[in-house]
């Protein structure tokens, strides 16, 4: 497949963990772990799909997901997210900044790649 | 004047109870019995001599008919029927008279309304706690993060599928690592939340414990004094009142600025400023070559059998209180919100001027009080920055040369505060009116 997935989450071994099992499905996989500058990442991987943790250094996750929607070549990228938090609000925060799906710590890497999956169909 | 109104009550109880005949106790202090009837029914104002001699004859002290123990209770009794939430149309024009013939049940009244709000309160700080506690939420992220690590990580090494050596080394490094995070994180949270008064009945904030820590050592630290000999650490390593970490924490901030207070202005020459000056923050400050704040801090540490009851707020540039410490009169509470009106406030809009106006709360224990506010910065000067503010404002009975004119009425906070017409009021009073 050889698409590039961009992975934006500030915990080291979870990025390990997902890196791996996302190369070793194919993925071409690129990480970032602080919010700030997350946006000029985007632009300068330019990936096909991003996983973006919601709780950042720097900026949150709404925040950057709101940047990147409001993108002209970005807007459209299907979005990941990523929070250690299951409630109601929080899903709704997601969806209405304009997450493509959300997923709640702790998550399974099986969960993960079928996401991914599923948001790489075009 | 409900006031006057309860002198002759009490009047009439205690003679009754030294089973003196009205005629025995108006020959006595010089009345006609039939004056004393109508100051037993409340119907005279009464005062000065003759209640200084009827005190005298019922072996009284004073006090004792003209304010007393019955003023708090009422007080209670009043707060409680302003809950009253079952309509039970508590007799309140008779509340005195309550009071006054049955002080034990009235006590037990008040007793239980007071303890069904600490448990409301109580209540209110448990949910609180689970919903905005930032603590307990960023201990609970950490877990579950480093939980998800372990997860993701743990499936990729019992995956049958084949894996090179050094991802797998890399793999159990991680999981190692990981699992000590975890063990770490699950310690600390279990620690806070046991912390957390949930054995006892008590739910406390850490601004409860910091507030109780201050009381129970009456503001002052003898030990943190020059040549007292100790460190804030020793202080607190023996400390017993408090428990939660922010509240430790809270503590070491407010200590360490009693010793560097301490060191500034050193207790004996302010003691000896104050036998010349009076207790007047502003020209204390400028004998002693400090900024105002320090005074005020410093002046709050004394105790009060030196210099009086002196009552201090503290609170940023949100309005929040950083620190309490009470004073008999003027009511400042942690629970509601507080009186926009006080200078506390009013310093916020101009740091470094001085504000002291007399005040009178409403509300039947308020006294009216001296109330000197300053605001002051923390931290560096800089361009272009605004600066971070601290408020404080000190509480001092008022001296009776002060000019009682120019009072100036103001609530302890929106629910409790009967002021009639005031711009400032954020919500409904839950007072009856007519009060």
């Amino acid at each position: 497949m050889g698409k590039r997935v961009l992975i934006i989450e500030d915990e080291p071994n979870i990025i390990e963990a997902i890196s791996f099992i996302l190369s070793r499905d194919g993925w071409s996989v690129k990480t970032h772990s602080n919010g700030h500058d997350a946006m000029d990442v985007v632009r300068a991987r330019s990936p096909d799909l991003i996983i973006l943790d919601v709780m950042l250094p720097g900026k949150s996750g709404y925040d950057i997901l709101e940047e990147i929607r409001a993108d002209v070549t970005f807007g459209e990228i299907p979005v990941l997210m990523l929070t250690a938090r299951g409630q109601r609000k929080d899903r709704e925060m997601a969806e209405r900044a304009g997450a493509s799906r959300y997923m709640t710590k702790p998550f399974s890497n099986s969960d993960v790649l079928e996401a991914v999956r599923e948001l790489a169909q075009p | 004047m409900p006031e006057s109104s309860i002198i002759g009550t009490r009047i009439r109880e205690n003679r009754l109870l030294r089973g003196l005949r009205q005629s025995e106790l108006a020959k006595a202090v010089g009345i006609s019995p039939s004056y004393l009837n109508l100051i037993e029914h409340n119907r005279r104002r009464i005062g000065g001599k003759i209640l200084l001699e009827i005190a005298a004859t019922l072996n009284v002290e004073p006090s004792v008919l003209s304010q007393g123990a019955e003023a708090a209770l009422i007080a209670g009794l009043q707060e409680a029927a302003r809950r009253d939430v079952e309509g039970n149309s508590a007799e309140q024009d008779r509340l005195e008279e309550f009071a006054g013939r049955f002080p034990g049940w009235a006590k037990l009244l008040v007793d239980l309304h007071r303890r069904s709000e600490e448990l409301e309160h109580s209540v209110k700080a448990l949910t609180d706690r689970l919903a905005h506690d930032p603590h307990l939420a960023e201990s609970i992220h950490e877990v579950l993060s480093v939980v998800t690590a372990i997860r993701s990580t743990a499936s990729i090494l019992v995956d049958p599928k084949p894996l090179e050596p050094e991802w797998q080394n890399r793999f159990h490094r991680n999981i190692n690592e990981d699992s000590r995070r975890l063990a770490e994180g699950a310690k600390a949270l279990a620690q806070y939340l046991d912390a957390a008064p949930g054995s006892e009945s008590d739910i406390r904030s850490p601004q409860d414990e910091l507030d109780t820590f201050l009381s129970e050592n009456r503001y002052h630290f003898t030990p943190l004094e020059i040549g007292g000999g100790a460190t804030v650490d020793d202080i607190l390593d023996v400390d017993q009142f408090l428990t939660l970490p922010a509240a430790i924490e809270m503590a070491r901030t407010v200590l360490k600025q009693y010793e560097a207070d301490a060191h500034r202005v050193h207790y004996g020459e302010l003691l000896a400023e104050i036998e010349k000056r009076g207790v007047a923050p502003i020209e204390l400050a400028d004998a002693m070559n400090v900024n105002p704040a320090t005074i005020f801090r410093r002046l709050a540490t004394l105790p009060e059998e030196h210099v009086g009851p002196i009552g201090l707020a503290i609170c940023d540039g949100s309005g929040t209180l950083l620190l309490r410490k009470p004073f008999d009169g003027f009511l400042v509470t942690r629970m509601s919100g507080s009186c926009p009106l006080w200078p506390l406030y009013r310093v916020l809009a101009q740091p470094d001027v001085p504000l002291q106006m007399r005040l009178q709360q409403v509300g039947r224990d308020a006294r009216p009080v001296t109330a000197m506010a300053v605001a002051e910065r923390v931290g560096p000067m800089q361009f272009n920055v605004p600066p971070t503010l601290r408020a404080y404002m000190l509480v001092v009975p008022m001296s009776v040369t002060d000019e009682a004119e120019c009072l100036v009425e103001v609530g302890t906070s929106c629910r409790v505060c009967s002021r009639e017409g005031c711009l400032s009021r954020r919500e409904p009073s839950a007072m009856q009116s007519g009060f």
